[in-house]
């Protein structure tokens, strides 16, 4: 076993570890904290197939903003101290048919997929490629061949929540002034 | 495998060692593993040493600032030993954890807070050829890694189970994810100039420092790397006056000692990235490049000191600043931020953009002086329209609190008057 692989079983061990207690904690924020930890395996996983961008977007995004808000809305919306009341609720029957039905989907695709080459062989993409491969993504994000109209419906989206947050959260004004 | 030791001591003089070594084991893998882990090691360690010059440093100019004379006792001359003495006496101090702390949370926050600083010197070059690793995304790797700061803070202040702390730690965690906005837009300047990521071709593409081009957003980077680092006037994370010592008000001995140290370095590679982005790094007039008979680099020593004389004139800055200003209430702070850096950027960023495209587009072989003069008027425009218009803004606030009074035309007194 090389050094990678044993990486491999600690990180992924780790991911998955904490992402079950992030559903079987008792205290709340004790599940944030977990969920981040998990976020971060995950960056090391992409860190391990090279992908560097990926694991820094996976930092930026989940841990510096998701993980925060999420932390934030725990400690503004709950009675942190004496949250000790079970995580579960009444539906285990559908988490169970979904988990079920998700195993059997991963399940059948990789063994179908099992014996085909991209399994067989790792995948040998030089580094040179790898920097080629962001570079044109990011020419891409903005080229008119390319991705640029959903790129520029996503930048709408994101300013109708702005608008939206900045309405919801305005002081209401007094009906007789 | 044989070393030539002459070689191994040159290599290790003009800070090539890990490539010199690199090359000679090339074809032994485990060894090359143990090189990397020494780089590791040295890149981590050097940051953490250099917290003693620095906080030694920082205490004696404050001194000098305000009129005092400073350390003077602890290690023969001008107090030298004294950040030693400061760690050891925190080291031996006994760490006291408070009743009903929250473990999880509470434990792992001081160190969270110094691995994301130390952690952030990967991509810092210092000198030709002489970096950690050179990312093709290395300023994208700094902003992600200087976020999971924020996160421990917000442990420490949880973790506590203090109100003071918590505040604090409300505080920082708002004042730090606002002021990345505008970090983050200032830095995409130089960005677009260079058309770069990485930290060397950022340097690689100041053949004139990237401060002529664009003075504003320099100055917006800097103030903004001023509040990320809740450096004055920015400090109210700790105001004492208000919430104790903010988020580590709980902390004791060396836990305390972590977060110091945290912040030094994180002050640290905020003044060598300001340096990178804005003054051109490790360049100094081509000498960098100098490399003498034998293969010895000579230029890699020249870089580094120039990289580190230009980090400590911005952190000069820093520290004139902090002996100059008081402090911001929390509310100047959010409204500093939202109300002008950001639109400021904004605008920058915009006309930096539009600009250098059109100059590419229509002249595609100017000079960098031509290029430099262009951004520079545009810069110079930008900054002459905000100064007016804060001018009318701050005119207007106080017409508001201080009406100007016709005394000619007084309504009550023609009143008055016709009776």
């Amino acid at each position: 076993m090389t050094g990678e692989q044993i990486l491999f079983l600690v990180i992924s061990g780790l991911t998955i570890v904490t992402g079950i207690l992030v559903v079987t904690l008792r205290n709340l924020f004790h599940a944030a904290l977990a969920m981040m930890v998990s976020f971060l395996g995950v960056a090391g996983l992409y860190i391990l197939l090279d992908a560097g961008f990926l694991a820094a977007a996976q930092l930026l995004v989940y841990i510096g903003a998701i993980s925060i808000l999420i932390i934030f809305a725990v400690m503004l919306t709950r009675r942190m101290m004496q949250a000790q009341d079970t995580p579960f609720n009444g539906q285990a029957g559908m988490g169970l048919f979904t988990a079920v039905i998700t195993f059997a989907l991963i399940s059948f695709i990789i063994t179908r997929l099992w014996r085909q080459p991209i399994f067989a062989t790792p995948l040998d993409v030089p580094s040179e490629v790898m920097d080629q491969i962001v570079v044109q993504l990011g020419a891409d994000l903005v080229s008119a061949n390319a991705y640029v109209i959903p790129f520029i419906v996503a930048s709408l989206l994101l300013l109708a929540a702005l608008i939206g947050a900045i309405y919801v959260a305005w002081p209401q004004e007094e009906e007789a002034s | 495998m044989q070393i030539d030791p002459i070689q191994l001591l040159q290599s290790a003089l003009d800070l090539t060692l890990f490539t010199f070594l690199r090359e000679a084991f090339a074809d032994q893998p485990t060894a090359l593993f143990i090189i990397n882990i020494l780089v590791v090691l040295s890149l981590a360690t050097v940051p953490l040493l250099m917290v003693f010059v620095v906080g030694w440093v920082e205490r004696k100019v404050l001194a000098r600032m305000q009129d005092r004379i400073g350390p003077n006792r602890v290690g023969g001359r001008y107090g030298l030993l004294q950040m030693v003495a400061d760690v050891v006496k925190m080291m031996t101090k006994e760490v006291i954890i408070p009743a009903g702390a929250d473990l999880w949370a509470y434990l792992p926050a001081p160190v969270l807070a110094l691995m994301t600083s130390v952690l952030l010197f990967a991509v810092l070059p210092l000198a030709p050829a002489v970096i950690g690793v050179d990312l093709n995304v290395a300023v994208f790797y700094v902003l992600a890694i200087s976020s999971v700061s924020v996160v421990a803070i917000l442990l420490a202040g949880w973790g506590s189970n203090n109100k003071y702390a918590l505040l604090g730690a409300f505080r920082a965690v708002a004042q730090l994810v606002s002021y990345e906005v505008p970090m983050i837009l200032s830095i995409l300047v130089p960005i677009l100039l260079a058309r770069s990521m990485s930290t060397v071709g950022l340097v690689e593409a100041q053949n004139i420092p990237f401060i002529v081009f664009v003075p504003v957003a320099a100055l917006v980077f800097f103030v903004s790397s001023l509040a990320e680092t809740g450096r004055s006037p920015f400090d109210l994370l700790e105001a004492e006056s208000e919430i104790v010592a903010g988020f580590h008000t709980e902390y004791t001995g060396m836990y305390f000692g972590l977060f110091m140290a945290g912040e030094y370095i994180a002050i640290m590679f905020m003044c060598a990235l300001f340096s990178t982005a804005f003054l051109g790094g490790y360049r100094f007039f081509g000498l960098e490049e100098i490399v003498l008979e034998g293969g010895f680099y000579l230029g890699n020593l020249i870089g580094a000191a120039a990289l580190f004389v230009k980090s400590a004139v911005i952190f000069f800055l820093f520290m004139w600043l902090r002996g100059t200003l008081p402090r911001f209430r929390v509310d100047q702070v959010l409204n500093f931020n939202w109300k002008f850096m950001v639109p400021l950027t904004l605008v920058l960023l915009f006309t930096v953009a539009i600009l250098d495209k059109l100059i590419f587009t229509w002249f595609p072989d100017m000079t960098d002086i031509g290029r430099a003069l262009i951004h520079l008027a545009s810069n110079l425009l930008i900054a002459a329209i905000t100064i007016e218009v804060l001018r009318r803004r701050i005119q207007r606030q106080r017409q508001a609190l201080a009406p100007v009074v016709d005394i000619e035309h007084v309504p009550e007194l023609e009143q008055a008057h016709a009776h």
